[in-house]
């Protein structure tokens, strides 16, 4: 295994606001890692700060072997990393295809067809929705867009904030099963989530956020068991 | 009557392209741009001197206008809007005030406050007889030229690339970001395409009314501007609805009523409209989200 993303001394200020004091952390090629916590804690501005949406105060951020400080947000894609964010931020005027098609802007007009089949067996749902606009699906649907759209990137590493987030519980499992199946493809995955059990019971590994600072990692089965995250974390 | 609806629809189609300017720039950069109008005086000027100084034929003379307003836009966008990004809406808004004023005094120092007579650019198009009912050439031109920007511009959005970018920046600068899309270059191209369409605008307003100032773009780009919140700013079609509406109403107004009164009439009609439907005519309704 070899190390993909690589996240040292990172901090990040909302104005004065220091939100993100100095974190660091790892995802190596081919894992599941996520990152938990509170509310506040820094989860999304941690994933906001590795995509390049917003801009560290100091700290650095390597992706593959590659620093990333002075690259601007609009090009991560293109060095095979993908976000899909909280509150899925589908277009909600464009189509369901132009969605997809949109998230595969980089790629070679060419190969985007193949690319969309694949998403569509991956959704199926996706594909009787094609032609309707985004805006009109339904909660669910609108985050298997979002991964999917994502996913059109051919990401090395997807980011996923909060994918369960204002889904059912039936829709939430099938969510966690497309992770783990993504991540058998080859797809490297670095999850933020709320529902910790969820994701704790999936990942190889897991860091805990608290106030913008890590407070406990491990592997995820050591932080299910681990009296303390439990408390905090599993509603024991 | 039949007249003063040709008469309408002809100037309403020129605050209808300048309106697409105003509303394009709201829907990507969320701004208002208040020297798009004194784009359009720009643009006359540079149409005003190539053919009447250096004796150029009409179309190359228009297209020149129209790649020195584009260039013009994407300048300013540059340096007076770009550095704002970040900025209170207030403070661009003064900034586009600025300009407005920048650009016309500008004008002031190369072409002096005299009005120039304005050329007719499209006399080789004969006026038409239509029962009875004679239609300027220049209302002919104006309304063709109308409805070609608004299909070319609604297939540009709808089916390119490029288009749908613009799109998807619109709605979610950060999320366009993520598929890869430059933010900063569509909100270029955006500029360039307005104020593209800001100099032909130019070119029409002033052959259908001949006199050229620096302060020409000013009224007729409020009013457009009139016409793009009418019509729901952001929107396209109802930039175009907008428009028109707002150019029959003026002529209306002004062959029936009184012609001091009828901007007055024009900007009541505007607020009765936004108190029933704030978002506009054919505005989309916004909700915002934290």
């Amino acid at each position: 295994m070899s190390r993909l993303l690589n996240v040292e001394d990172l901090h990040v200020y909302y104005g004065s606001i220091h939100a993100i004091k100095g974190i660091s952390f790892d995802v190596q090629e081919g894992e599941i890692v996520t990152l938990i916590g509170a509310n506040g804690a820094g989860k999304s501005t941690t994933l906001n700060t590795v995509s390049g949406l917003l801009k560290p105060r100091s700290g650095s951020v390597e992706f593959a072997g590659e620093n990333l400080a002075n690259i601007p947000a609009h090009k991560m894609v293109g060095k095979g990393m993908a976000l899909c964010p909280e509150g899925r931020r589908i277009f909600l005027q464009l189509t369901v295809r132009e969605n997809l098609e949109m998230g595969a802007y980089t790629r070679k007009p060419s190969e985007i067809n193949d690319s969309i089949e694949a998403i569509y067996e991956q959704f199926p749902r996706l594909k009787e929705r094609y032609k309707q606009i985004a805006g009109t699906l339904s909660g669910g649907e609108q985050q298997m867009l979002a991964m999917g759209r994502a996913l059109m990137s051919k990401p090395k590493l997807l980011m996923l904030d909060e994918p369960s987030m204002g889904l059912a519980p039936i829709l939430v499992d099938q969510i966690f099963e497309i992770i783990q199946q993504l991540n058998q493809a080859g797809t490297t995955i670095l999850l933020v989530e709320q529902n910790a059990q969820m994701a704790l019971s999936i990942a190889d590994r897991a860091y805990v956020l608290e106030t913008g600072r890590i407070v406990t990692s491990g592997t995820g089965k050591e932080l299910l068991h681990d009296d303390a995250v439990r408390k905090a974390y599993l509603g024991d | 009557m039949l007249t003063n609806l040709i008469n309408g629809i002809s100037l309403g189609s020129v605050y209808a392209i300048i309106a697409l300017g105003y509303t394009m720039v709201y829907g990507i950069a969320k701004m208002l741009n208040f020297a798009h109008g004194d784009v359009i005086m720009i643009g006359g000027y540079m149409a005003f001197c190539t053919t009447s100084y250096l004796g150029w034929p009409v179309v190359p003379s228009i297209l020149f206008a129209v790649v020195v307003c584009t260039i013009l836009g994407i300048v300013v966008e540059k340096l007076a809007y770009k550095p704002l990004r970040n900025a209170t809406s207030l403070a661009v808004l003064i900034t586009a005030i600025g300009v407005s004023y920048f650009l016309q005094n500008a004008a002031l120092l190369i072409w002096t406050s005299n009005p120039k007579a304005f050329p007719n650019l499209v006399a080789s198009i004969p006026s038409i007889e239509l029962g009875g009912v004679r239609i300027a050439n220049t209302a002919i031109v104006t309304v063709i030229a109308n409805l070609i920007i608004m299909v070319a511009l609604t297939l540009f959005t709808n089916r390119t690339k490029m288009g749908k970018a613009m799109k998807a920046v619109s709605e979610d600068k950060g999320a366009a970001q993520l598929m890869g899309i430059n933010v900063d270059r569509t909100i270029s191209l955006t500029f360039a395409i307005g104020s593209g369409l800001a100099a032909i605008a130019g070119v029409l307003l002033c052959s259908a009314y001949p006199t050229l100032m620096p302060t020409t773009g000013a009224m007729p780009g409020i009013k457009a501007f009139t016409a793009a919140v009418f019509g729901g700013i952001g929107s396209i079609p109802g930039a175009m609805l907008g428009g028109i509406l707002l150019g029959i109403i003026e002529i209306f107004a002004k062959a029936y009523v009184s012609t001091q009164l009828s901007d007055a009439i024009v900007f009541a009609v505007l607020i009765i409209v936004l108190i029933v439907k704030p978002t506009g005519l054919l505005g989309k309704k916004v909700s915002e989200k934290v």
